[in-house]
């Protein structure tokens, strides 16, 4: 078996005493885009955690290239494996390229001089997230979108060959949302970028995702292609919900329709037109 | 526009560049300020001494008289606050900056405090002077800080937790102060008041020795920490995805924070406000940018230097101690930064 990439192996992680995650594998195959999906408080961040070495497991180990994650060090980590955690903070009045050079942060050692070399990751970081023009700007002024885009410019300029984005479109509009995921998935198309996410959005999880992992209760439920995963069945019994899953009409992958309490049973037909204040009469 | 690599990459160094150069500004300009303070400090007094015979002094070819009073009473004086009020300005930067609150100095988070009480107790009860309480001020200073540090860890130390505990260390041991202030006779609580106000009067350079020692080493130490600091700002995930040992690096931040704000308390007392003020001026004048520690320690020399030379003459015929300008004009800020920090619902 081969030794590249980054998988999880029987782990246990938690905070205290408390067991978010229980004796989990999981494998993230290398240079796809792994999407983590799973109701709340399902243990999906702390997966994510533990994969990114910022939590250390209790039991088991995360390996990554064929090492155990908890035996390298902080800055052998951060060379191979970027981490984005959920609404990242920039100090105020901090410029975007100041921001983003501190993705350089692991590439100097503690007497290093800022070299041509720095300029260089950080210009291509900001041009492939088309945040260039941003440079001079300071990160507090940016809209949310920007400002996602200019953290993972940040992530980027750390040139690893795997990234972990904890709800990189949590609180975006659906516009944004579509902005910053078609942008990931050209990092991962152009430059063979290894990507873990966590989304909530079930749909747009199976639309980019080439792996889906599936998570209840701290517990894998599924892991695969979403074809493969995303199933009515998996949905009733992972969230609870009741649902109809029919191929996206854009990109054909599976698309889950809820049903909820009001419109279950009944024909898909139009909404009727009547007026309101036919009711009322 | 700038989408090719070439165009963003003069683009990204040129942003750099720019506020690299503000910064360096602003230190040329501090720099100068600093000197001039120094000649005005050596030149003005009971025998006023004019310029061009000040610099000849320090060259060595002044009269005796003139000798004496540079060489032997001033420069001692002088040096002793430029460094303290150095030191004391880096080390309130650092704080400020790792814990993200202007609050955060360490004259207001208990640390000088812990220095006070130390020297106090070994004024008054055990009657000791001269360089015996200096000694005990560092420690008390350090031992308050590791007590500190300690009562707010809780699986790593937060800013605030410091703050707040840093807070009520401060309020307990500044009863104890009070506490030996009244059981004191006269003559040893009126030392120990002098002490405890902050002042420059009678520094030898028994005084400015260890100062200079600790800032010689401390000083680029707390530079080489710049970068560390600044990843530390990201917040602690981040940081530890960027590879950063945070609990270590902070520990180290603290440690040589702690330290500074010793060596200059040691010398000169707990000068109030020094710490507290420099930070946050010296980030205004870099356009709030960086951390600014370099700007900081200068900013806080200037301030301790003008505060002694107004405590000294400005004010009455009777020389006054630092702290009592100091105090008086860092009050208001401390005021002012606690509206302005309440308002944003956030510290610099």
């Amino acid at each position: 078996m081969a030794d590249e990439g980054l998988y999880a192996e029987r782990v246990t992680l938690g905070y205290g005493d408390r067991p978010v995650v229980r004796e989990l594998s999981v494998r993230i195959p290398p240079q796809k885009i792994t999407v983590i999906v799973g109701p709340n408080a399902c243990g999906k961040s702390t997966l994510l955690r533990g994969l990114a070495r910022l939590l250390n497991p209790s039991h088991g180990q995360v390996v990554l290239d064929g090492t155990d994650l908890h035996r390298m060090s902080t800055r052998a980590v951060a060379l191979r494996l970027g981490i984005l955690p959920q609404q990242p903070v920039a100090p105020d009045g901090m410029r975007v390229a100041d921001l983003v050079g501190r993705g350089r942060y692991p590439h100097h050692g503690f007497f290093d001089r800022w070299s041509d070399g720095d300029d260089d990751a950080v210009a291509s970081a900001l041009l492939a997230t088309g945040t260039a023009e941003l440079a001079d700007r300071s990160v507090d002024e940016l809209s949310g979108g920007q400002r996602q885009r200019v953290w993972i410019a940040m992530a980027l300029a750390q040139r690893t060959g795997v990234l972990l984005l904890d709800e990189p479109t949590t609180f975006l509009d659906v516009t944004h949302q579509i902005e910053v995921l078609d942008l990931l998935t050209d990092l991962n198309r152009r430059d063979g970028v290894t990507l873990v996410l966590v989304l909530h959005d079930l749909n747009l999880a199976a639309r980019y995702a080439h792996h889906l992992i599936v998570m209840r209760d701290g517990d894998l439920v599924a892991a695969g292609a979403p074809a493969d995963v995303i199933t009515e069945r998996t949905v009733a019994d992972v969230f609870g919900l009741a649902s109809r899953v029919v191929p996206d009409p854009v990109s054909g992958t599976p698309m889950v329709v809820p049903i909820g309490r009001y419109h279950g049973g009944q024909p898909l037909i139009e909404t009727p037109s009547a007026p309101l204040r036919a009711e009322k009469g | 526009m700038t989408t090719t690599l070439q165009g963003t990459k003069a683009k990204v160094s040129a942003v750099r560049r720019r506020s690299a150069g503000r910064t360096l500004g602003v230190l040329l300009i501090l720099i100068l300020i600093v000197a001039g303070l120094f000649c005005l400090a050596l030149s003005t007094g009971a025998f006023p001494i004019p310029l061009s015979k000040v610099l000849d002094t320090l060259a060595g070819q002044g009269t005796r008289r003139d000798t004496f009073v540079i060489m032997d009473v001033r420069l001692p004086r002088v040096l002793c606050g430029l460094l303290a009020g150095a030191a004391f300005g880096l080390s309130g930067a650092l704080f400020q900056s790792l814990v993200h609150n202007p609050l955060a100095s360490p004259d207001v988070i208990g640390v000088t405090m812990g220095a006070s009480a130390a020297a106090v107790t070994c004024t008054v009860v055990l009657g000791v002077v001269g360089a015996a309480v200096s000694v005990s001020a560092f420690a008390g200073a350090l031992a308050t800080a590791a007590l500190i540090y300690l009562l707010a860890w809780r699986r790593g130390v937060t800013g605030y937790r410091l703050v707040l505990v840093g807070i009520g260390i401060g309020a307990v041991l500044g009863s104890i102060v009070s506490y030996l202030m009244s059981r004191a006779d006269v003559t040893s609580a009126q030392q120990a008041l002098v002490w405890l106000t902050g002042s420059l009067n009678a520094r030898s350079y028994e005084h400015v020795w260890p100062l200079l020692v600790g800032f010689v080493i401390l000083a680029p130490a707390a530079l080489l920490l710049t970068n560390g600091l600044t990843v530390l700002r990201l917040g602690d995930e981040t940081a530890r995805g960027l590879g950063a040992r945070v609990e270590t690096l902070r520990l180290t931040i603290l440690v040589v924070g702690v330290a500074l704000a010793a060596f200059a308390t040691a010398a000169a007392g707990p000068v109030p406000f020094v710490a507290f003020v420099a930070g946050p001026i010296a980030r205004r004048l870099t356009g709030e940018r960086g951390l600014a520690l370099a700007p900081a320690a200068l900013v806080g020399a200037i301030v301790m230097v003008a505060s002694d030379l107004i405590a000294q003459h400005l004010l009455t015929d009777r020389a006054l101690p630092v702290g009592v300008v100091t105090g008086a004009v860092g009050a208001p800020f401390l005021l002012w930064q606690l509206a302005s920090a309440n308002r944003e619902g956030r510290g610099g």
